[in-house]
């Protein structure tokens, strides 16, 4: 033994760097890891001795809470770094923030930055293995994942159990800030690569400026011609300073326009589903009974965003050597 | 035998460029400028002889827009620091934008910066800022500077966003003889624009600016020249609308010239994907439709000049997130290789022409042209540069002479690579090393 630590050998930066089977792998190995958050004693040895650190250079709860939960359950040590409060405030770099926490033996760090790409450069200085929590405007891949996961239970509900391995004809309509959403970004990349049918809906303002390359069925304006078609529409969250910027005109014109309320909600189609990354701005992109109707699978999303990140958590960890499936890969999680 | 020449130096055995083409010659240079040039020459004694073999040997190259960051940046390049880099690319001269701090935009600074040049390697001459400041609000005392040999003025960084100050200053400065040189970027469009706005921003979720925004800000100062009269000169332009509006703009009559740089011709943004911020710059790396214009432009004399818009930025700068590290890069080291590979080897060009790119026009745009940019001709001051296309160079950053190591080549083998160096004469490169 050298006694020096490895270098990780993946990360988990961007929905783009995964194929289609990499997604499927991700999403059964979550199956296993969501019986587990469904036991009375929701805890597995699996990660024992291994650190996760959250390193939030941007302000969030609930993504940092996840990843903590999922690691806990897998019974992974975790540190919590958060930029304010801490030797950044000193002038320190991000550089050298992140050596010194790696020099500390940390296994996983789970990287959120205001700034697209953060976490790949991170994972350029580090030893430990990175997971993108959330870049800029760039991505969210353990968002798109507990999506795809949660759309996945839609589709086992309707065929009565069993849940396919992919998303494959499932109509999606993602409607609002596209252009400034890293989650919308994971989402239509992991969605199409899932084999579901993407549509985006936005004024021309909040769509990204070129599409050429976006594996998506079709972009505009109209909500309503879509809305009697979609297995499920995914409304985004509004940033309330669209508006300073000029890119709407009003709060009330968007949720005319685009915010589901009671009587779209009407038109869908029977069994469709309302997804929303929270959190939500009830009365703008989605109207407050909608939020509380069986349609909504917010807390669902929630739920399942645990399982997922426990799944990608051991699947930067696993043994070398082991699958994801095999036995010994999963010792204490799925007897 | 003639008499003993001071400072002898024999170039042999290479390929003398001129306007029309190369032809097989020694170069005799000695009190600093070029004495004789003959196809085989026998080397006086005490002469230095450099080997020429295979090697072309072109009037030295002159850079219209490098930054030298002093005053103000010494950690990031300093005169002499980027006249070594200058000097090891191939330049004779440089124009030092006024970027500084304090901005280059007063006579004391003028002469502040004259004074540091006077150890440099290369010639150095002065640019001065439009603006006290670069602040955008009153004007610099042109022809207080204009009396002191500047000659190129602008608030490079920046564009000039007020467009009736523009008019103003072209109007003021029209009879002074000086040319103002403008950074095309109209910031209400490029606000908050980290890289080309495009199907990469678009893909990568990083914020976008505009090619509109050089090329609005371009169509206004051309409408300015219209009015005025006044010659300008815009500063790395970079997308194909520019080079449209340019175009017809030339065509017209109108008394413009413009330059591009070796970056602009060689990357697009899709090298944005790494995130790595060694490739922001402004302008933005922009799309492949856009080389491929600014490449057509340089063939068909468009374009006047190749600038490296040299910008060095210390490294703690560039390892910051995208949104945080400095736009720019190192151009001085790299450019006549970059520009040969985008220009000569694919055959858009001659490399006459590309040397006429990045010396003989862009030191007629400076006003150094009685003293820079050749043609190699008996009695001309003696400024050579000697290149050997064949020749592959592997980029390694921390070996470069610039003070900072921010080039998007970084790892990359380019061809070809500046043997020699000649400065009035004196051999300031040998075999690639610089010699003070």
């Amino acid at each position: 033994m050298s006694g020096v630590r490895p270098a990780a050998r993946r990360h988990l930066l961007s929905i783009a760097d995964l194929k289609r089977d990499e997604l499927v792998e991700l999403l059964a190995l979550a199956d296993s890891f969501a019986e587990v958050v469904d036991r009375p004693i929701p805890k597995v040895p699996t990660l024992r001795g291994r650190t996760v650190a959250t390193l939030f250079f941007e302000a969030s709860t609930r993504t940092r809470l996840s990843f903590e939960t999922a690691a806990k359950r897998l019974s992974a040590d975790t540190m919590s770094f958060g930029a304010s409060g801490s030797s950044m405030g000193k002038g320190e770099s991000l550089r050298d923030t992140v050596e010194t926490l790696d020099a500390m033996g940390i296994d996983v760090m789970v990287v959120r930055h205001h700034s697209a790409g953060a976490p790949h450069q991170v994972a350029r200085w580090v030893r430990a293995a990175v997971v993108n929590a959330g870049d800029g405007q760039h991505e969210h891949p353990t968002q798109a994942l507990l999506d795809c996961f949660t759309l996945r239970e839609v589709l086992a509900e309707r065929a009565g159990g069993q849940a396919p391995e992919d998303l494959d004809g499932l109509k999606v309509a993602i409607v609002g800030d596209v252009r400034h959403s890293r989650v919308a970004r994971s989402d239509v990349l992991a969605l199409a690569a899932l084999g579901a049918e993407v549509h985006l809906v936005a004024p021309a303002t909040l769509l990204p400026c070129a599409l050429e390359g976006w594996p998506i069925a079709g972009a505009g304006a109209e909500l309503d011609e879509l809305l009697g078609e979609m297995d499920a529409v995914y409304l985004l969250r509004l940033q309330l300073e669209r508006m300073s910027a000029g890119l709407l005109p009003s709060l009330r014109e968007y949720a005319a326009r685009f915010g589901l309320d009671a009587e779209r909600a009407l038109r869908m189609k029977e069994g469709a589903v309302v997804l929303h990354p929270g959190p939500m701005n009830r009365g703008v992109e989605i109207d407050a009974s909608v939020a509380s109707s069986p349609r909504a699978r917010v807390t669902r999303q929630v739920r399942n965003g645990v399982a997922v990140r426990m799944a990608v958590l051991f699947h930067l960890l696993e043994p070398a050597g082991s699958t994801p499936g095999s036995p010994e890969g999963l010792a204490g999680v799925a007897r | 035998m003639s008499a003993r020449i001071a400072g002898a130096v024999v170039v042999r055995g290479g390929e003398v460029v001129s306007a029309t083409g190369t032809r097989r010659a020694d170069v005799l240079v000695g009190d600093g400028i070029v004495q004789t040039i003959e196809e085989s020459l026998e080397a006086p004694s005490g002469a230095l002889v450099l080997d020429a073999g295979g090697c072309l040997v072109a009037p030295a190259l002159v850079d219209l827009h490098t930054h030298l960051r002093e005053p103000g940046a010494e950690q990031a390049e300093t005169v002499e620091s980027g006249s070594r880099a200058a000097a090891l690319g191939g330049y004779s001269a440089v124009v030092a934008m006024p970027n500084t701090t304090p901005a280059i935009d007063c006579a004391s600074v003028v002469r502040d910066v004259r004074a540091l040049a006077e150890t440099a390697l290369v010639d150095v001459a002065v640019a001065g800022a439009i603006t006290v400041g670069r602040a955008g609000e009153r004007l610099v005392p042109f022809a207080e500077l204009a009396g002191l040999g500047v000659r190129l003025f602008t608030d490079d960084g920046t564009g000039v966003q007020d467009a009736a100050l523009l008019r103003r200053a072209l109007e003021y400065a029209g009879d002074l003889g000086v040319i103002l040189a403008e950074h095309c970027e109209d910031a209400s469009l490029a606000k908050g624009g980290l890289m080309h706005e495009g199907s990469w921003s678009s893909r990568l979720g990083v914020p976008g600016q505009p090619a509109l925004a050089e090329e609005a800000m371009l169509a206004r100062d051309l409408a300015l020249v219209r009015l005025t009269g006044t010659p300008m000169h815009f500063l790395h332009l970079s997308t194909a609308g520019s080079m449209r509006l340019f175009a017809a703009a030339r065509a017209e009559g109108l008394p413009v010239t413009a330059e591009v740089t070796p970056h602009h011709l060689s990357l697009t943004d899709a090298e944005l994907a790494s995130f790595d911020p060694l490739f922001k710059v402004n302008p933005p790396l922009r799309g492949e439709d856009d080389v491929a214009a600014l490449r057509r432009a340089c063939a068909d004399g468009l374009i006047d000049a190749i600038a490296t818009d040299h910008a060095p930025h210390p490294q703690e700068a560039k390892e910051a997130p995208l949104e945080d590290a400095p736009p720019g890069m190192l151009g001085l080291e790299t450019a006549l290789s970059v520009a040969w590979e985008a220009l000569v080897a694919p055959g858009h060009v001659s490399a006459a022409r590309l040397f006429s790119l990045l010396s003989g026009q862009p030191a007629r745009i400076a006003g150094l042209e009685s003293s820079h940019g050749g043609p190699i001709a008996p009695g001309r001051p003696a400024q050579l540069c000697v290149f050997d296309p064949a020749e592959r160079v592997l980029v390694e950053p921390e070996r470069l002479a610039s003070r900072s190591a921010n080039t998007p080549f970084a790892g990359r083998s380019l061809t070809g690579k500046v043997r020699h160096t000649l400065v009035h004469g004196e051999p300031v490169v040998i075999d690639g090393k610089a010699q003070r």
